[in-house]
């Protein structure tokens, strides 16, 4: 059941994430990113990490995909063109994206980290439950949980200022 | 399920990633793409805690989820901004600041 449930997942969030990548239409593209986050949701649950799963679809696939949306509608999904600055660009890409992948899984697999080949220690209960994150983000991680909220609010105030009126003069 | 799994799942979640970063030019999809990568980072966090048996991982995500909303929002607004100075929206064509 777990494994069903794992491989479903994981098709769902490699085939989400190739979507992104290969859709001409950006609109199609965040529609992707949406089926690669809801099954990047699921994969958090089979890990035992509830409030994070809900997390990633609430603030995720709700909110931020409902900016990419708006801004998407904004500017239009316009076609890229067809020039390319670097010469085989298209070829040499993927190739570096392998070459990254398997560079990834050799330093994950060769480094020695035992408990890697298993399922994980037997946890209690409450693992990953909201409880148990709120705990630990109001008593152990206090100062980086506020260091967070200042960070969002200097991202708002920062957004504002980028794309809030045109100054005079600036429309060329 | 075995925790390689994840992880093996994780890098090549963040190798398509990279490589959508390096073969599109429309910086929505760029952004997009950079999801990818930072959803990448917290699957391996999440498994990693999972691994280890502690929850300190998946605070790490959550502090993780919080950065790219801060990016998402700069990004999509220095898009907007683009959009309204009637820029091209072209990663390749937005050449001003080359040295």
């Amino acid at each position: 059941m777990e494994q069903a449930l794992f491989f479903a997942a994981a098709i769902g969030a490699l085939g989400g994430a190739i979507g992104v990548v290969a859709m001409r239409n950006p609109f199609f593209g965040v529609l992707s990113l949406i089926v690669h986050l809801f099954s990047l949701a699921v994969l958090f649950l089979l890990l035992t990490s509830a409030f994070v799963a809900a997390a990633q679809v609430v603030v995720y696939a709700g909110a931020v995909m409902v900016l990419y949306v708006f801004v998407v509608a904004y500017v239009g999904g316009g076609t890229e063109s067809a020039w390319e600055p670097i010469p085989g660009q298209r070829l040499l890409a993927p190739l570096l994206g392998v070459a990254l992948f398997i560079e990834l899984s050799i330093a994950v697999l060769a480094s020695s980290l035992l408990a890697l080949g298993t399922d994980g220690p037997d946890v209690r209960a409450g693992f990953g439950d909201p409880a148990a994150i709120g705990n630990l983000l109001l008593e152990k991680f206090l100062v980086p949980f506020e260091a967070a909220s200042i960070l969002l609010l200097l991202a708002a105030v920062g957004a504002v200022v980028l794309a809030g009126h045109l100054q005079e003069g600036e429309r060329s | 399920m075995n925790i390689e799994w994840y992880v093996v799942l994780s890098s090549l979640l963040f190798a398509i990633g990279a490589t959508g970063i390096l073969i599109r030019r429309s910086p929505v999809v760029i952004l997009l793409c950079l999801e990818l990568m930072l959803n990448a980072g917290n699957l391996a966090l999440v498994a990693f805690s999972r691994m280890v048996g502690n929850q300190d991982g998946q605070v790490f995500a959550i502090v993780v989820m919080v950065v790219a909303a801060c990016e998402v929002v700069v990004g999509l607004g220095l898009i907007v901004a683009i959009f309204r100075r009637r820029l091209p929206l072209d990663v390749d064509e937005l050449r001003e600041l080359r040295g």
